[in-house]
């Protein structure tokens, strides 16, 4: 009993300085509080407006009643087709240009300089602006496209926005338009910083144009390729401009993807349930991706 | 046998003149080639553009033409923009204005807030500090737009709709991240030993943080700066769930607001789409090359 007492009484003390130590590290007192203070306003950030709506999402479309009149909808089933085809075609056409591009763009000259400049610009100027253009260039009646056609090679253009598969197109090549110029300068950093030894050997021993892009240059960028193609996935994933302003979802909702789907569902059609569902059910492809992007970029931490 | 040593030179000379001729054909089809793709990735990257410019130049009743060119340059679009002189301009100071305001508070407030959090993990190397290096991995990797939806329930739960605060919260969040990868990742070049031989005169963090670490910073706070600058102006989404009246709207909503109808002013609008992208260009165009070297710093954001 006593014996107990003295332990019961003894261990708290202990255990709070061992806990102490084991938070703080090597930090002394001030400079602890110090630095969960520095810590406080990411956090609040991240618990306030990442967290919660995380959870409140999830909340909003936890019933399986929501997904069973999702996937019955029709607009939703094409939506999908969509979203895979947008997918598949705007980000492998994409880096598959981009890797192609990088390699133009590292040969020397003032030439390039400026032309990498000119190239920069889709990336610098706001979306907004460029996929109204688009969407104004591509209008059947007086769309610069069509006039182009018809003055110079006296060409009828078609209704581009008013059929399904070529507003789709449209909107894949718009996007392609847009992000190929900052892919290619991320992949080109990434060119640059292949020691010049590596390159200069191989081309000694006779590796170069395509043999040495592929027995060199492609495996030392293979794995910055992959980054970048799973990055883009995910952000072409949760893309809402392009769609939204080059087509508008049109002709008759037949050009969604998951992520206008899921705002028109909210705010057009009045169920916000149904848009977080619509959202909700890209998960079994965000939640695989997300992990092994987040394996990849903490140990690689995209070294380039 | 001088003959004969002389024919070889000769045949020897022929076949370089042949392999020089060669190499000069190739180098001329290489520059051609050259040529060729810059002009088409110059047009390619400039049509949309040029189509913005085009019908931003043209009068009113020109736009539903054929042209190709502008027939006669007009800058009355232009001038109506900037006058507030068109219906449907009736704010534009107001909404630019609102732009820039949440524009440089995001800049401001993912600089504060990235630089305190990668201070504190990086210099300070807090303990579980990797806890919170995944939550901002987490946040880089999910997209925006998924979780539109209950950010906006939940703002109007607290009555912050239609307020530009709710929007610049939205933004920090997500710009956050990728500010504090790049400067876990700047902040390694910067030797350790500064901050303790700072430790060791007495400075406190705070102070250590301020004075050392902020101007050795620098560089990349220039990046990010711009890169955050540049997320705000180039959002829509929130911005046009969060901010419906006419005087809280910042520019992006208000020219998308006539997008579908049959009798959008085309020529303003496009007027206007040039007049806003003109700040974000001018900004890339003078930070060019630290912004590349931030994007290369520390991961990769589009």
């Amino acid at each position: 009993m006593d014996t107990a007492s003295v332990v019961a009484v003894g261990r708290p003390a202990v255990r709070r300085r061992a806990l102490a130590r084991y938070l703080r590290g090597n930090l002394k007192g001030g400079e602890y509080t110090w630095a969960v203070a520095f810590l406080v306003p990411y956090v609040a950030v991240f618990l306030t407006f990442v967290v919660y709506p995380i959870v409140y999402g999830v909340w909003m479309g936890s019933e399986g009643k929501l997904y069973r009149e999702l996937f019955s909808d029709p607009i939703y089933q094409s939506s999908v087709v969509n979203t895979v085809l947008y997918l598949a075609l705007g980000v492998n056409v994409k880096m598959f240009l981009a890797l192609l591009l990088s390699g133009f763009f590292m040969r020397r000259g003032w030439w390039m300089k400026v032309l990498l400049m000119i190239f920069i610009l889709p990336w610098a100027v706001p979306q907004i602006s460029t996929f109204i253009s688009i969407h104004w260039m591509l209008n059947g009646e007086w769309g610069f496209l069509n006039n182009v056609l018809y003055k110079l090679f006296h060409i009828e253009g078609a209704y581009w926005l008013n059929d399904r598969w070529s507003a789709l197109g449209a909107v894949i090549v718009s996007h392609i338009w847009k992000w190929t110029p900052f892919w290619t300068l991320i992949l080109l950093a990434g060119r640059m910083a292949i020691p010049l030894e590596i390159s200069d050997t191989a081309k000694v021993d006779g590796a170069t144009g395509v043999r040495g892009f592929v027995h060199i240059t492609f495996p030392l960028l293979a794995n910055l390729y992959l980054i970048c193609t799973l990055l883009s996935t995910i952000f072409l994933l949760g893309d809402f401009n392009t769609v939204y302003f080059v087509s508008g979802g049109g002709p008759a909702n037949s050009t969604h993807v998951l992520g206008t789907l899921g705002i028109r569902n909210a705010f057009d059609m009045g169920q916000p349930r149904l848009g977080v569902a619509a959202v909700m059910s890209a998960l079994p492809l965000v939640i695989p991706l997300v992990i092994v992007l987040m394996r990849k970029l903490r140990t690689a931490e995209v070294q380039l | 046998m001088s003959t004969l040593a002389f024919d070889r030179a000769l045949s020897s000379s022929r076949a370089t003149a042949r392999a020089q001729r060669a190499v000069r054909v190739r180098r001329c089809l290489a520059t051609a080639g050259t040529v060729l793709l810059s002009a088409a990735l110059v047009v390619w990257t400039l049509l949309p553009i040029y189509n913005m410019i085009l019908v931003s130049l043209e009068p009113e009743g020109d736009v539903f033409t054929d042209h190709i060119w502008p027939r006669v340059a007009s800058f009355e679009s232009f001038r109506g923009v900037l006058t507030q002189g068109h219906w449907y301009l009736e704010h534009f100071w107001r909404q630019f204005a609102n732009s820039i305001y949440m524009g440089a508070w995001v800049t401001f407030l993912t600089l504060a807030i990235g630089t305190l959090t990668a201070f504190s993990i990086g210099r300070m190397r807090i303990r579980h500090g990797w806890l919170v290096s995944n939550a901002a991995l987490m946040t880089y990797v999910i997209p925006a737009s998924f979780l539109a939806i209950p950010f906006y329930r939940i703002m109007q739960n607290y009555g912050l709709a239609n307020n530009l605060w709710s929007v610049i919260a939205a933004l920090v969040a997500f710009a956050t991240p990728y500010a504090f990868f790049v400067f876990q990742e700047y902040g390694r070049s910067i030797p350790i030993e500064v901050d303790e031989s700072a430790r060791i005169d007495g400075a406190s963090p705070f102070q250590i943080y301020r004075s050392i670490y902020l101007p050795l910073m620098a560089p990349a706070l220039v990046a990010v700066g711009t890169y955050a600058m540049l997320l705000a102006w180039n959002e829509y989404l929130y911005q046009f769930l969060l901010l419906s009246s006419k005087s809280s709207m910042t520019v992006p909503v208000a020219l998308a607001q006539f997008l579908n109808s049959d009798q959008s002013p085309w020529n303003y609008m496009m007027a206007t789409a040039i007049i806003y992208a003109a700040p974000p260009v001018a900004i890339y165009y003078a930070f060019r090359r630290r912004m590349t070297a931030g994007l290369t710093m520390g991961g990769v954001k589009g």
